[in-house]
Parts: structure tokens; sequence; C-alpha cells
């Protein structure tokens, strides 16, 4: 029975004030508990049931587009060198160098290290980038540290902040530790805009999902991101409906927009429409857009391109018609 | 729970039409009966069947007289007293299994033509229908050398007449049928004046497998030849999928006969949704529950019992989702809504909501745009409903939802239990022992929780009260068969 004293999300209508509900680690439990639950059965055969849209034509092609719009071009590597950068942040600025009218990418993302590098690359391009911070990808450090790796992104020019939560924190229950770290980062952040990464493959339950979108969401995160790309399973389209869920929730409870990023393990064009048919579906038209969506990929970005030029050419080209960074 | 007209919101995001191809399936001009394993002209009139998508003629079919059905009841006499009640059960699986294998091989065929010949949306004839019209003769044929374990002995009745609606056409021949022959009877089947396309398919499939002539005799044909078949003094066995008012008729034409009955009826389901549900899913649910198959379902879940402390954020988002269902071409594989089966019975459902509205209850439908030729109608739901309305108690047997609400568990059984009908009942809630609780005080043939018209060929489905008796599916399902 939902007979607790948790405040409700009717009741935080039209503020932005969670004050209530975060006052103790008590408050804040009672509310995320207090979510409704999620019932793991239905929503994968919801998802499954997205899955099935057949997306054709004018629609396919619309989406290709969006797609490519919403990458971010990605690679977290200890191999990383200014010279693979360099080329990553070429391609997401053309990403189809024999068809100009191919959209670049949202952004490319790397380490903190590596930051200045991309942008330099990058400039002006209107391509961000985005840089993992707060000891990713295990996010196992001390707070100042973790403060520290963020103002060093930031500092060096990045455009976006992707932070990794304290999962052990969550999983033990100490949901205001993760809320503070999280209020932090935002601070630290200054400009830039934060997403919020919660590996999902390691709180494993999708009523996890729900509380920490929620929890996020309220800490101030600009986007919640399924995955660091290091853990199995990575971003999964039940995962990333339950995420499109509390958007959408959270919306209507507060008027605030927040986007959502699944990360990790989208490698087709196909499989990135199903999560588009599910933003569409889900969210609402609203998500549809790289400032509210995005993929955290690398691999994803080359199938995109094979099948939009199959799309205008009517034939498919080989994997060695696209460039490899 | 304001009623305010929302208004769609135009995604760039629109899918094009992805219309599965008809070219798969061969229509002809006309079709005869199915008797003793031959296509044979009927000696009534014909009639034709329409594709109630677009009122498109699709073909004439051969109405079977009393005469007609006299010469597939003594085919079927025949073949069961030379061959079928002769045969062991291990063969006679063979033929099952054969059968279902072909229903596999040729299922984008069947699912095709069901979809043009009923109206359902091709992504449930595709994804529900045909798999499940698999599965069943695949369980049926398992059973037919095991008889004596199931515990209702080995002996076979002899020749079932079987009469079936027009909702689902191959699944509801799928469960006649399949019992039917791995029990050891032969049938003869009338499938719905208004879909009789695919239990032809399906007669074509017979003398594909070999069957031998006379184990399934298909006759086509209106309520005069479903009452000549159910009356014939030959049949031993009458099983009926249908409504309630033709079942009673069935159970006075049979009664002080030794015929042995089934019958499957009407429903008015209550779909209850408690305030610890997971309201996404129940959501889902819902949908499901009155949606699925343009609500043309005995078990629909067409009354939503909500608790009143989550109706409203129930309400607000059951009716963003069904902004999202989309109506239309039934073939079209991103179709969740296809078309009314039949112009009488969009005429019901038309009758029974304008009664709705005339009785008080709020009516809402998302905005959705209908086709102008066929049989449309939009989901549609009714809020401020009580027991007291007709939309509560009658079945509408369209995409029709009556909304009550609810406080305490009790009163939801209560309200839950107080209808006619009896055959099925969802719940949602996190609390498994409210699940178990409610199960028992439900006074329905099948309970789901946290999900909604699930079937399986394993389990048993039927009804309490005026929804029929008898059990079809499962190991319960040979009972109706055997002596």
């Amino acid at each position: 029975m939902t007979s607790t004293a948790a405040p409700s999300p009717t009741t935080i209508a039209g503020s932005t004030s969670f004050d209530d509900i975060t006052a103790s680690n008590a408050s804040l439990r009672r509310f995320l508990h207090g979510l409704p639950g999620v019932d793991q059965v239905g929503a994968e055969a919801r998802a499954a049931s997205l899955g099935t849209r057949s997306i054709k034509t004018t629609a396919k092609a619309y989406a290709l587009d969006l797609a490519i719009r919403m990458v971010d071009l990605t690679t977290l590597e200890g191999q990383d060198t200014p010279g693979k950068v360099r080329a990553l942040a070429s391609k997401a600025m053309r990403p189809d160098p024999a068809d100009l009218s191919c959209p670049q990418v949202a952004a490319v993302c790397v380490y903190p290290d590596m930051v200045g590098v991309a942008k330099e690359t990058l400039g002006s391009s209107g391509v961000n980038v985005a840089a993992v911070a707060t000891a990713f990808p295990s996010g196992r450090a001390a707070l100042d540290i973790k403060l520290a790796d963020t103002r060093d992104a930031v500092e060096a020019g990045a455009d976006e902040i992707d932070m990794v939560i304290d999962r052990g924190a969550f999983l033990a229950g100490n949901y205001l530790q993760v809320f503070e770290e999280i209020v932090a980062v935002r601070e630290a952040c200054g400009d830039a805009h934060l997403k919020v990464i919660f590996e999902t493959g390691e709180l494993q339950t999708y009523d996890n999902v729900r509380r920490v979108s929620w929890l996020a969401m309220m800490a101030g995160g600009h986007f919640i991101k399924t995955s660091t790309g290091k853990v199995q399973p990575a971003a999964t389209l039940p995962v990333t409906m339950i995420m499109l869920e509390a958007v959408r929730d959270f919306r209507e409870a507060t008027g605030q927009m927040i986007g959502v990023k699944p990360a990790g393990g989208i490698r087709t064009a196909k499989d990135a429409i199903k999560y588009l048919v599910t933003v569409n579906e889900v969210a609402g038209p609203d998500w549809l857009d790289p400032d509210w969506f995005r993929f955290g990929a690398s691999t994803l970005l080359n199938d995109l391109l094979m099948q939009r030029t199959k799309m205008t050419t009517g034939r498919y080209s080989g994997p060695d018609y696209f460039t490899l960074d | 729970m304001a009623d305010k007209e929302t208004t769609r919101t135009v995604s760039p995001f629109e899918y094009a039409p992805a219309p599965e191809s008809r070219a798969i399936v061969d229509i002809k001009p006309s079709y005869g009966l199915f008797v003793n394993g031959e296509f044979v002209d009927g000696t009534g009139k014909a009639f034709k069947t329409v594709n109630p998508a677009t009122e498109e003629v699709l073909a004439e079919v051969a109405e079977a007289s009393e005469a007609d059905v006299d010469a597939a009841v003594k085919a079927a006499r025949r073949a069961y007293t030379r061959v079928w009640s002769k045969m062991s059960g291990a063969e006679r699986a063979k033929y099952l299994y054969r059968i279902a294998r072909i229903i596999q091989e040729r299922g984008r065929e069947l699912a095709v033509l069901e979809s043009i010949d009923n109206g359902k949306p091709i992504k449930e004839s595709r994804d529900v229908d045909v798999p499940t019209v698999a599965a069943h003769f695949f369980y049926y044929a398992g059973w037919a050398d095991k008889l004596e374990y199931a515990g209702y002995g080995t002996q076979s009745l002899g020749v079932a007449g079987q009469v079936i609606p027009w909702n689902f056409p191959l699944l509801m021949l799928a469960w006649k049928i399949a019992p039917a022959l791995a029990a050891g009877n032969t049938v003869v089947l009338k499938p719905a004046e208004t879909t009789p396309l695919t239990a032809l398919l399906f007669a074509e499939i017979c003398q594909q497998a070999d069957l031998p002539p006379g184990v399934v005799n298909i006759v086509t044909g209106a309520g005069e030849t479903g009452r000549a078949l159910v009356a014939h003094e030959d049949v031993d066995k009458v099983a009926f999928t249908g409504s309630t008012d033709v079942g009673r008729a069935i159970a006075k034409a049979v009664a002080g006969t030794d015929k042995k009955v089934t019958l499957e009826l009407g429903g008015k389901a209550a779909n209850i949704v408690f305030d610890d549900a997971p309201i996404d899913q129940a959501v889902e649910g819902i949908v499901n529950g009155i949606f699925f198959n343009q609500g043309h379902v005995c078990c629909a879940g067409s009354r939503l019992l909500v608790q009143e402390s989550v109706a409203e954020e129930v309400l607000g988002k059951l009716k963003r989702r069904m902004g999202t269902l989309r109506v239309g071409d039934p073939l079209d594989k991103n179709t969740d809504i296809g078309a009314i089966n039949s112009a009488e019975q969009l005429a019901r459902i038309r009758e029974l909501s304008d009664i709705g509205e005339s009785e008080g209850a709020g009516r809402w439908s998302p905005p959705c745009d209908l086709p102008s030729n066929g049989y449309w109608f939009p989901p549609t739901l009714f809020t401020g409903v009580s027991q007291a309305h007709r939309i509560a108690r009658e079945e509408i047997f369209g995409p029709v939802l009556s909304v009550l609400t609810f406080r305490t568990p009790h009163e939801a059984v209560e309200k839950a239990n107080n209808t006619p009908y009896g055959l099925s009942a969802g719940i949602w809630t996190d609390k498994g022992s409210r699940i178990l609780w409610m199960a028992n005080q439900l006074r329905a043939g099948v309970v789901w929780a946290n999900t909604f018209n699930k079937f399986d060929p394993t389990s048993p489905f039927g009804g309490y009260k005026e929804s029929g008796y008898g059990r079809e599916g499962g190991r319960h399902g040979l009972e109706g068969y055997l002596k």
C-alpha cells in the first residue's frame, strides 16, 4: 500500500524544489520506494512489441538521419592517443565524406585528458565534446577526486560531462549520498551539461532503474544515461524504455525535460530505429532531437551510414567504403 | 478525471505505410463445401464474404443446406467407423503433427488471409493467431497416443458437430478440431458466415496432409446451417463458441438427446487495478485486454475496475497510451487496431456506445482518422460508469472500455463478480498474497495476474455462469471428446 508519508510526484508539481523529499535519506527512500513498481515480464513484452514496428522508406530515411545526429561518437580506451581522437573528431564532423548531405554527429565522447585534442579539432563545428569524469567507469574514488576530475574536463573545454554514480552506495541504500554527489558534480560542471550514468547492468532490476532515474533527475542531471559500455549488459531496450517513462513522468510532474542516453551494445541501424520508435511512442515526439536523446556508440555510426547509402543509392556498399575511425 | 480533449501531437516521425503483400494468398472467386476430403458444390444458395476493411467482395461461398450437412455428417460417420476410430493414437498423431507443420510452413499465407477476411491487424494474425493455432495442433498431437494417462478414458465419442465464431476464425477451428481428432473423433465444422476463408484453406491443408477423407468436413453457411448441424441426429458431440443467446438455443436443441455439449460463450471481464500495481504495465494490460483484436474477444477486459486512489493517474496514462494506437489497414504491419468484422457488429457497438452516452457516462476517444470505406470504430473509453449502466453489464464485443472505480479489495471482488458472465478476470498488484486471495474469490474461468489475454494450448479455458460450460485447451480439453 502507498499510505506512507512519502511525497508524491503530484505534490511536487509546479515546483522545482525537492527539499521535502531529499531532507533525509529516509524521506528520499520513502519517495523512491513509493514509485510504482515495474513488472519485468510486462515491461520486456512491451519493449519487444515496440521492436516489431516496421519502419520503411521515408520514415526510415528520417530515422537514419536523426540517429546519426544523435550519436555521441565514443572512444574510451587505455590506448587512446591524440591521433586516434583527432581522427574520430574528423569523422564526427564529416561522417560520410562521399556524401556532404550526411549530418554530423552530436558529440565526441572521450576521457578528460583528450578533451583538449578533441576540442582543437572540432573547433566551432557545432559538434560537442563530452568527457567521462568522476573516476569513470567504476566511480570508486573520493568525492574531491571526482570533482577535480570533472573540473579538469570542464576547464579543458568539455561541453558535456558524463559522470558515473556510486553504484555501491545506491545498492547499499545510501540514496542521499548518491543524490548529493550528483548535486556536487552538477555544480562543478558550471555551464557544461551533465549526463548521469547509472550502469544499469550493475543495478540489475527495473525497479532500481526507475528509482535511480528519479534520483538523478531530482539532483539536476540534464541527461540520464544507461551504461559506461564497460559492463555487460550495457544498454537494453527495456531499460531505456523505463528511463523514457521516467523522463515523461518527470516532465508531467515538474514541467522539466530531461534527456536520455542509452550507451553500449547498440551496433546496428535496425536496433537504433527500435530505440527511436520507443522514444516516439513512450516519451513522445518532443524527445526526437539530439538535445533530448543520444546514442553512446562507436560502431553504430558505420552501420547507420551504410543503411543511409543504401537508401539513397539502392545498393549496399562493402565496409571498406566507410571510414574506420 | 477531466475529460479535456487532447490534441494529437504531430510527430515528425510519421511511419510510412508498411503493407504486408497479399500476393501470397490466392482467393478463388467461389468456394464449395469440403466433404469427404473433396470440395463439392453445395445445393443451397451462395453468399458473399467481404473484406471488412474495404467492403470489397472477396469470394462467393456455398451455403450448406440441410442435405449438405447430412452428407457431411455421413462422411464423418463413415470415416469414423471405417478409419479414424480404428487407427492407433500414434498414427493419428502423425497426421496432427503433419498438419501442425504445414500450418507453420504456410503461416504467412494463413495470417494474410485471416487479416483480409476478418479485419484483424496482420501483426496479431502473424504473431498470435497462427503460431497459437500451430501450437494447439502440436500439443494435442502429443496426447493422441497418451490418452490413457489423461484421466478421461480412451473411448472417443464419434462425430463432433462444431460451430465457431468470427473473432478468431482459425484459432477457434484449432481449439475445436485438434482435441477432437486427437481423441479419435471425426468432425463437421461450420465456420462463421463472415469469416469462412481460412477454414477453407485449412481444408486444403488437410488434403495436403493426406488426412483420410471424411475425418474433417467443413460446411459453410449462417445460422440455418449451424442449426441443421447441431440438430443432426447422428452428431454425438456439439461444441460451440459464440454468443450466449445462440448458446442457449443450442442447449435447448440438444436437451433430451445424449449429445455431449461444450459451450464457450460471452463475457464481461473485470480487469482490476490496485493502487500498488505496476502502473505502466497495468496500462499495457488494459490496452491489450480491450483493444486486442478490436475488442472482439469473449474474454476481453471490458470493465476496468481501478482503485479510486490511483484512478486519475491510471486514466491519464491510459489516455496518453490510447493516443499512440494506430487504427487502419489491417495488412499494415504497424496497425494496432484493425476493422470491425461486419456492418452488423459495428451497428451493435455504435448502439451500445450511444446508450452509454445517453445514460450519462463520459465518452472519450483519442483523435484518430478512420478510413472512409469499411467498418471502423475508434478505441473508446467511458468514465463515470457504474454497475447500473448497460455498458457495464452487456457484452459490447468491440473496442469500448467501461471504467469503474472501487475502494477496497472486497468491493473489487463484489463488483467483478456482479455480472451474469464469468469467463475471465485480471488482477494487477505487486502483492502476491492478494493475487491468490482474489483468484479464490473471483467467479471466472481464467484469472490473469499482472498480465492479460495470454493463451497457451496447455492451459484450460472456459467459463462460469452464462459464459458457458466445459473446458477447452490443456488436458481438460480432452474430456469433452471422450466418453
